[in-house]
């Protein structure tokens, strides 16, 4: 057994420090560091930058654009990313339907979506949740009907992020009514420009329009945008659930985050000194920083027992969890950190590219928004209780 | 990166592994642990032969293994069958004595397996001093719970006091050392140790002037790898026990496995083991580091994430079982108690994580 990283990982990771230390511009990394909403524009800059090495699609197979990594190399690749306060690559195109694509899609729509993916020329948005259909996915209603060359698509998507920037949606629909309710879906990528497309902002806890509702009224999408077989779409739908997660811990997140609140707990003061020095938050610090390394070696354990570079099963689910626990845990203490000064509602202070003065500690203003933000973290991507079911069955097998 | 164990590490473990399997059921262990000794003394020769302790000891000392992985595998093995025997206080003196140098039968005989020792380092209420009489010392005071005392035919004694620790190699039968043996609450054997008036010579000191904290953190580090190990061996088997429970037992016409309440509860404990594994881990990775502040952290995390995690095994596969899990017979109740009882051993949970600020 042996815990570091081997020669060749070492000189993977130094490459990658360089990168960033040369590439990723000081502007984007502040920005990320201090917690503000990245514009459109500024994720399309880092998408083209990393683009631009080889590295934005870093799971994806060197035949389709990816720099053939090993599985470790990307979880270099993900903390070091994190470690430098690079914005995160949205997960819609390159994380979620490349893959999908890649295992499962014609000739034909791989050599016409996946560079595409890569270059920037689709921002894509993910239509899975519906009002009716959240944590039991195979509930849903949206349908899509075959009427010769187009499917014709009826219903509402919701929880769609960043749908507002969207070109392209890929959305599960269901194509067989009589079916059982995972046999009848089918897996369509629409164009966001469709008539009878309505997209519909949903301002969030934090006060950020981060997600949207989509509303379907006849939107007729070509048969040519149908993904693998007709009524096959569920088989897809996991496939893109489980696939990219090497990265699902956000350990590398969790330890920029940390890193942080150290700094803010020794500049906040308490009772005449730093904050970090006081029992009961030096506490709540350490515990999770001591879960904080145990996580990392777990995570690093379940990427280690995955042969030959392939995706973690039910293991992720672990990781998840625990993950956003931790993630979770340091927002709130971030939150914590600033006391009264994490009061102030500044939402122009949120925003890139905002200049004004600061209301008390720099980027307070940051901290509670943030903290409510990221309770998405146990909701999303199969709430926390979803995952603790998987565990159950797949692990446990109960 | 690598997670696998070396081939000789890991017949190591399979061979102590099936040992315990074949020859230490839960009857034989607790018949020892509930003894008078707290212990089985052919248990121990049938061990001791096997090589563990040896295991437990770099060649210099004598054995054969002694990396922190080597002290993790030996004590998972060890924590997954309960073990009572007197390993801790071999590992403990051995690692005292193989750090100063200078009692080299001695240490020849723990590690063989032919002498007990134990570690004698907590004070009560009636602290352990040393006062210069002559060319050595005279030592008075009461060593408070030493693990497995009334089985040890000598003791390495750590002497608080100001600047350097002062630490003592005893016979047992040293004039004017009495044991005051007894059972702990989870099986084994412990005891409280007084000194009156007891009078060594210098040849007793184990260690030179200045190396007394350097040989006491040799001796407490590879104690606090051994219990955080011990710990997540035992939580295993735990977890194997309730799993199996949950499967068989039956409620309302179907396994209670099948009640989501429970499963919850069960995939939590599953997270915070396999988080405690990874602490264990941490912990041995640092051991045989050079850095010896890393070392000393990761040992306090790990100490701290088996306290917190071992009472969270404890309670929930007790809760989980019902009644069944608090009943003497069943193997699970006793598990459960060196559970919780693990964080009353060098050092609680709260004194860990202290211990890892102080540290940070």
């Amino acid at each position: 057994m042996d815990l570091s990283f081997t020669p060749e990982e070492e000189s993977f990771r130094d490459e990658v420090r360089a990168f960033f230390r040369d590439k990723l511009p000081a502007r984007l990394s502040t920005l990320v560091r201090e917690g503000k909403r990245l514009r459109k524009s500024d994720m399309e800059e880092w998408h083209a930058i990393l683009n631009e090495r080889g590295w934005l699609a870093n799971h994806w197979p060197e035949e389709w654009g990816g720099p053939g990594w090993s599985v470790i190399q990307r979880f270099i690749f993900d903390n070091e990313s994190a470690l430098a306060h690079a914005p995160r690559v949205v997960p819609f195109g390159v994380n979620m339907l490349g893959p999908v694509l890649i295992k499962y899609g014609s000739e034909e729509q791989k050599k016409h979506w996946l560079p595409r993916i890569l270059d920037g020329s689709d921002w894509w948005c993910q239509g899975y949740s519906e009002p009716g259909a959240g944590s039991d996915l195979a509930g849903l209603k949206t349908t899509a009907v075959r009427k010769g060359d187009v499917y014709v698509v009826n219903g509402q998507k919701t929880w769609t992020t960043l749908g507002q920037h969207a070109d392209m949606i890929f959305c599960l629909v269901r194509t067989d009514p009589a079916a059982k309710k995972q046999e009848g879906i089918s897996f369509l990528l629409i164009d966001m420009k469709s008539p009878g497309i309505e997209v519909r902002p949903i301002t969030l806890i934090d006060g950020e329009q981060e997600v949207n509702e989509v509303f379907f009224t006849d939107v007729e999408v070509p048969v040519a945008n149908l993904v693998g077989e007709e009524n096959l779409g569920w088989t897809y739908a996991k496939y893109l659930l489980t696939y990219e997660r090497t990265n699902i811990a956000g350990v590398g997140f969790s330890i920029a985050s940390f890193e942080r609140l150290k700094e803010v707990a020794q500049t906040q003061k308490k009772d005449g000194r730093a904050l970090a020095d006081d029992p009961l938050f030096a506490a709540r610090m350490a515990r999770v920083e001591i879960d904080l390394a145990n996580m990392q070696t777990t995570n690093l354990r379940v990427l280690a027992a995955v042969a030959g570079g392939g995706a973690p099963g039910a293991e992720s689910s672990m990781l998840k969890i625990k993950g956003t626990e931790i993630r979770q845990e340091i927002t709130s203490l971030t939150r914590r950190a600033y006391g009264s000064y994490a009061a102030p509602y500044i939402p122009e202070a949120l925003e890139a590219g905002w200049n004004g003065e600061d209301v008390g500690p720099e980027d307070a203003a940051m901290a509670a928004p943030s903290y409510f933000n990221n309770r998405k973290l146990s909701i999303f991507g199969g709430s926390n209780e979803i995952q603790k079911n998987i565990i159950s069955k797949a692990i446990l097998g109960l | 990166m690598n997670f696998e164990h070396t081939d000789d590490r890991r017949m190591l473990a399979d061979t102590l592994v099936r040992a315990l399997r074949d020859g230490y059921p839960i009857d034989t262990r607790n018949t020892g642990a509930y003894s008078e000794a707290g212990y089985d003394p052919a248990v121990w020769q049938q061990l001791t032969e096997l090589g563990i302790v040896s295991a437990l000891f770099d060649e210099a000392a004598g054995g054969f293994g002694g990396s922190g992985f080597d002290i993790m595998v030996v004590f998972e093995a060890l924590g997954r069958a309960l073990v009572v025997e007197p390993f801790l206080g071999a590992l403990m003196a051995g690692r005292a004595l193989a750090k100063a140098g200078g009692h080299d039968e001695m240490l020849a005989g723990i590690v063989s397996g032919e002498t007990i020792a134990a570690f004698a380092h907590d004070d009560g209420a009636n602290p352990v001093t040393a006062t210069k009489s002559g060319d050595g010392w005279a030592l008075s005071g009461t060593k408070a719970v030493v693990p497995q005392a009334g089985a040890a035919s000598v003791f390495v004694v750590v002497v608080e006091q100001d600047g350097d620790p002062l630490v003592f190699l005893v016979p047992a039968d040293t004039a004017g050392v009495s044991v005051r043996s007894y059972n702990v609450v989870e099986g084994g054997g412990a005891g409280d140790v007084t000194f009156e008036n007891v009078t060594l010579d210098s040849a007793t000191r184990v260690g030179g002037e200045g190396q007394g904290q350097a040989i006491v953190d040799a001796a407490v580090g590879a104690g606090l790898l051994a219990l955080s190990a011990e710990a997540v061996g035992a939580m295993e088997f735990v977890k194997e026990a309730t799993l199996g429970y949950l499967r068989d037992r039956k409620q309302f016409g179907v396994p209670i496995g099948k009640f989501q309440a429970l499963q919850h509860r069960m995939a939590t404990v599953l997270l915070e083991i396999e988080q405690a594994q990874s602490a264990v881990i941490n912990a041995a990775s640092a051991f045989d580091g050079d850095d010896a502040k890393a070392r000393a952290r990761a040992l306090a995390a790990a100490k701290y994430t088996i306290g917190r995690t071992g009472a969270l095994v404890a309670e929930e596969s007790i809760q989980l079982h019902g009644g069944i899990g608090m009943t003497w017979e069943y193997a699970v109740s006793h598990y459960a108690k060196r559970l919780v009882m693990i964080d009353h051993q060098l050092g609680d949970e709260d004194y860990h994580l202290q211990r890892y600020i102080a540290l940070g």
